[in-house]
Formats: C-alpha cells, sequence, structure tokens
C-alpha cells in the first residue's frame, strides 16, 4: 500500500490529466471524472490484483468494468498512470486514429478495456456475466465494476441487479458513482432514484455506503469491508457520495461540468488548485 | 438434375437443440443461456446434461446479452437462445456495443424467425432481423435451411471466433441435406446446376426453391439452385458466377425485401455483374396469425411464387 501523501500526489496528477485531456479537444465529461478520480485511484493503485501483462481473459487476475464510460478521462489517466499504455498517449485523447476514443472501446485495443461502454447500462450484465465465469473457471478473483447514479434509470441494470441478486453471485463489487446529478439537472428533478440502498436490499444486495467518497481513507476502508463481504452468498454494491468536479472549485455543486471542457484560462485556474507531482505528459 | 429426398420433415430448431446437445458434450467452453424459452429453443438437453453451464436468464434479453458479452471474458463460448425478434430487436444496442463493437465470441441463436412462427402473429414474427444483424461489422449471419444444416452451422459457429447470428424457426419443413455435413461458414451450397435462371435461396425458402426448379424442369426450363445459408460474409463468387452462367436471378428468402438476402445479392450484381433480379420476400409489411402455410401462401413465399417470378425475371434477358 502506498502511503496517504502518494495517493494524494497520484489524484492530483489525474485531475490534471483529466483537465488537459478534455481542454485540448473541447470535449469530453470532466464532472464525473473528477467525481471518481480518487476511486480509480485506490482501487488500481491498492486495491485490485491485476497481472502486469494486460490478456482480455484476464484469468487469476481481479477485473474492473467501467459502465459509465463517458468518464473515460479518469480511467485513461489512471490506467496510463498504472502502467497498462504510455502516459504520453493521453495527448491522443478523443483525435483522429486514437486508442483513446470518446467512450472506451475494445476495438482499438487499448490495454486495459476489456468491454465497450458509452451507451450507458450495460456494464452490470457484462460484470455480472465476467463475474459467472471466473466462478466456472474456479477463478477466486473478484470483479468490480462502476456505474453511474443516473445511469441506474436504464432498465437493464434491474434485470442484471435481479439476477445477481437471486443467484447470490458474490464474487461482484458494483459501485455507484451517488454524485446525484446528470446531464439536465440534479437526478432528483431529472427522474427521482429513491432509496437506493432500499432498492438494492430488496434485491438481496449487501449494501455499503461511503459519505464521503472523494476521501482515501474513507475509500481504503469501504472497499477493505466490501472485500471481507465477498463470497458470502451476496453481491456487494458501495453507493458511494462524489461530488461531481470534485478538486476544482468552480466545478463542484454544479452539474454544468458534466460534459463541458474548460476554456484557456478556467484550465489554468483549475491546474493551479492541482499541483503537478508525477509530471504532465 | 440432381434429386433430394425429404427424410422425415423436422424443425430446424431441432437441429440447434441437437447441435448443442453435442456442444455440450465436446466443448467444455460452450455454455448457454436462455431467457425462458428452453423448450422451444430445444435446449433441455444440454441443461439436463451440463447445468452448471446452462443460465435461465429469466425474461431479460438485454441482460442475457450482456451477461454473455462479460461471460466470453475468461474463455466461455456462449450461446444465447430466444425467438428472434427478441434475440435482435429488442436487443440491438445491447448486440451492438456488448458484443459486435466489442468484439465478443457470442453466438446469437434465434429460432421462430420469419412468418413461419404462425399463429402468435406479427408481435413475434421478426421480418427485419437478417437485415439488423448484417449491418453490424464483423457480425457473421447465418439463415439455416432444414434440420441437418442448422445442427451442422450450430457445431461450426463454435469453432469461429466473433460473434455469430445464427437464424433458424419454427415449423418442422423438410430436412434434405446430408446428415453429418460440414458446415462452411461463408460458402454457398450449389443444389442444382441449370443454364436458364439462377434461384439463389436461403432458410425455409431452399426446399421450395427446388420444388420450384422440379416444375421448371418438366417445362423445360434449366434452373440453378443456390442455397446461400451465410447471408454475411456473402460468398459473391458463387452469385456472380451463376448470374453470368444465367443471365438472371431470382432471390428467395422469408424476410423483408428491405435489408435481406436479395439486396445483399443485388449490391453484388450491381457492383460485379449487374443482371435482372426479382426478389421472393415480404414486401416491406408486418406479418399477422395464421398457420405456417396459409401465411407463405399469404405474402407469396413459395415455390408457386418462385414460379412467378422466375417467368417475370427472364422476361427481361
Amino acid at each position: 500500500m502506498s502511503s496517504t501523501q502518494q495517493l494524494n500526489d497520484f489524484v492530483s496528477q489525474v485531475r490534471r490529466d483529466i483537465l488537459r485531456q478534455v481542454h485540448a479537444v473541447n470535449s469530453g465529461h470532466p464532472g464525473g471524472s473528477l467525481g471518481c478520480a480518487e476511486f480509480f485511484s485506490v482501487l488500481y493503485q491498492e486495491v485490485m490484483k491485476a497481472s502486469a501483462n494486460f490478456t482480455m481473459d484476464g484469468k487469476e487476475e481481479d477485473l474492473f468494468f467501467l459502465s459509465n464510460g463517458h468518464i473515460s478521462p479518469v480511467f485513461y489517466s489512471v490506467l496510463a498512470r498504472s502502467g497498462y499504455f504510455p502516459v504520453e498517449e493521453l495527448k491522443t485523447f478523443r483525435k483522429i486514429n486514437t486508442r483513446l476514443q470518446g467512450h472506451p472501446t475494445t476495438h482499438e485495443g487499448l490495454p486495459g478495456i476489456r468491454i465497450a461502454s458509452g451507451s450507458l447500462g450495460q456494464g452490470m450484465s457484462v460484470a455480472l456475466g465476467a463475474a459467472l465465469t471466473k466462478k466456472l473457471n474456479g477463478d477466486e478473483h473478484l470483479i468490480y465494476s462502476l456505474h453511474g447514479d443516473g445511469e441506474l434509470q436504464e432498465g437493464q441494470n434491474w434485470e442484471a441487479i435481479m439476477y445477481a441478486g437471486s443467484h447470490g453471485v458474490d464474487n461482484l463489487i458494483a459501485t455507484v458513482d451517488y454524485n446525484k446529478k446528470q446531464i439536465d439537472g440534479a437526478t432528483d428533478d431529472v427522474l427521482p432514484l429513491g432509496n437506493l440502498r432500499k432498492k438494492f436490499e430488496a434485491f438481496d444486495w449487501e449494501v455499503l455506503e461511503v459519505e464521503k467518497g472523494n476521501d482515501i481513507d474513507a475509500l481504503r476502508l469501504a472497499f477493505k469491508e466490501a472485500k471481507s463481504k465477498t463470497g458470502k452468498n451476496k453481491p456487494i454494491v458501495i453507493l458511494m457520495h462524489t461530488e461531481m468536479g470534485n478538486g476544482v472549485d468552480f466545478m463542484m455543486n454544479t452539474h454544468a461540468w458534466h460534459g463541458k471542457a474548460p476554456n484557456d484560462e478556467q484550465l489554468e485556474i483549475a491546474l493551479a488548485q492541482n499541483p503537478e507531482t508525477l509530471g504532465d505528459y | 438434375m440432381k434429386t433430394y429426398e425429404n427424410t422425415g420433415s423436422k424443425d430446424t430448431r431441432s437441429g440447434f437443440g441437437a447441435g448443442l446437445t453435442e456442444l455440450g458434450k465436446t466443448n467444455p467452453d460452450v455454455v448457454a443461456l436462455c431467457a425462458d424459452l428452453t423448450g422451444s429453443l430445444k435446449m433441455d438437453e444440454f441443461k439436463a446434461n451440463h447445468p452448471e453451464r446452462f443460465f435461465q436468464v429469466g425474461i431479460a434479453e438485454a441482460n442475457m446479452i450482456g451477461l454473455a458479452a462479460g461471460m466470453t471474458i475468461g474463455g466461455k463460448i456462449p450461446f444465447t437462445g430466444t425467438f428472434a425478434n427478441f434475440s435482435t430487436g429488442r436487443v440491438y444496442d445491447q448486440i451492438r456495443q456488448s458484443v459486435a463493437y466489442s468484439g465478443k465470441n457470442v453466438k446469437i441463436c434465434a429460432s421462430h424467425a420469419g412468418i413461419t412462427l404462425g399463429e402468435d402473429g406479427a408481435t413475434h414474427q421478426i421480418l427485419e432481423d437478417l437485415g439488423l444483424m448484417k449491418m453490424l461489422p464483423g457480425m457473421t449471419v447465418i439463415n439455416t435451411c432444414d434440420f441437418n444444416q442448422t445442427k451442422a452451422a450450430t457445431l461450426a459457429i463454435a469453432e469461429h471466433n466473433g460473434p455469430v447470428y445464427l437464424r433458424f424457426g419454427r415449423p418442422k419443413v423438410a430436412n434434405f441435406t446430408p446428415e453429418n455435413q460440414t458446415f462452411e461458414i461463408g460458402k454457398a451450397v450449389h443444389l442444382q446446376d441449370g443454364t436458364d435462371v439462377s434461384i439463389i435461396a436461403t432458410g425455409h425458402l431452399v426446399w421450395e426453391a427446388l420444388e420450384a426448379a422440379k416444375s421448371l424442369h418438366e417445362k423445360g426450363i434449366s434452373a440453378e439452385v443456390i442455397n446461400i445459408h451465410t447471408i454475411k460474409p456473402l460468398d459473391e463468387e458463387a452469385i456472380i458466377n451463376s448470374a453470368k452462367k444465367t443471365g438472371c436471378v431470382v432471390t428467395a428468402e422469408e424476410h423483408n425485401y428491405l435489408g435481406g438476402l436479395g439486396e445483399s445479392v443485388a449490391r453484388t450484381l450491381a457492383q460485379h455483374h449487374p443482371t435482372p433480379q426479382e426478389f421472393v420476400a415480404t414486401q416491406d409489411t408486418f406479418g399477422e396469425s395464421g398457420t405456417p402455410a396459409e401465411l407463405m401462401e399469404k405474402y407469396g413465399l413459395n415455390a408457386k411464387s418462385i414460379l412467378q417470378k422466375v417467368e417475370k425475371v427472364m422476361a427481361k434477358k
């Protein structure tokens, strides 16, 4: 395990990567990406037992699936800085002929990606399928997945949630990025999610909640607890309360930066709040 | 002229079931998923033999496709089973993103395709599925014509690495292709050699094409009959060569004329050897309730319709 300072430095660099990627092409989704910077950093730097050599089959290692593919900037940054592909390649985000497509894809062969996502609501089923194969293969490693909260409005999630709960698929740790915001505004205004805890519990899931989803120590504890609950005949969900746009003061407490890139001046202000630690690409 | 014998009518879906049963015994990576239609898809035997490799997903087709995509990660070869309508239209985006774009080795196996589903009516009779599936980059699209061919295709697609749509049907139809044949994906099957007209058929219309060719032979017309079981990738060479020989083409399929085999053949010929063509297919319409035979008659999907189209196309030569 890295020290908290090391991980904070990592997060600061990831935030810079997110901001610089979307600024360079004046497109992409910084809000949700920033809100999940700590989640990805803790998961990839400390939690997952992943093989150094990427294979699509991912046997005998933990696997991660991103369902809300629009937060690709944070995924790409953390994958690159975890050694999956050269950090320099972040320069190509969303540009012609890139492996770093607007939404993640296996199609261009980017190491670290095992499914295309972007059209929402499909990742829960895919993660569940991978979890079933782990069981068939007698592979005791875990499946992690991340889902937007607004994304839970897609019905396919609940088909998968019903299946996982009723079959006690207990090698799956799903996390919901519970920032309560989506493109058109607050989830409560667009389509209220109701009581997510009770909903998952009603489908026979083990529900954990992290009130401080942008706090590294809180996330460490949550993952530790989630892992301790695996193998007990229930799938696990972490309701992770996050702040969209976290780490950049003017991007927080609003849904405005869901899918909007900062201009030159805004980038400068945002970067000043997040020091360069590991070296910009 | 070659003669083909119906060795006993059987449903093509039972050919799928027989193939899946065999795969269960020979390929430990094959897993099967079904959305509450195990009996209709003839998956019971696989389920009984390999309960640990059979996944009943309930009436939740979107989840089934996603599960199948995920299950490939770690080396499984998932075969999903439901009706053609629920295998394609209902889950198009799941197939598009999680299977086709992601390049996953999923076999989407679809029964009760087309109008011969019969009495349940248009809600269940998809006549658009070939078009939907062939437009997806990287998707292999197969429509089999009888029990033996469907069984052989089921075995063959397990050996093919990549997404496949396998389409078959509900009614009992003539079983006339060889038992234990080798199914070559993307390879046309020449059933009759002829010089006056090419009849290019897929699925349940193949037997009808052979019946039509017999009638034509009695009238002194020499019809070439080609079975295209793989709509994509299409055996273009076989089609072009036949068109060069006969100078006119009739395509026959249990599908809308928009998006089906006929359009694929027309595109091939337009590019390489423009040739008069007529289409035996449904005319941009939904189906309705009725017996399979009544519906095939009403919607012009039988030997009689093929003969009419042959007459029409030969007049254009």
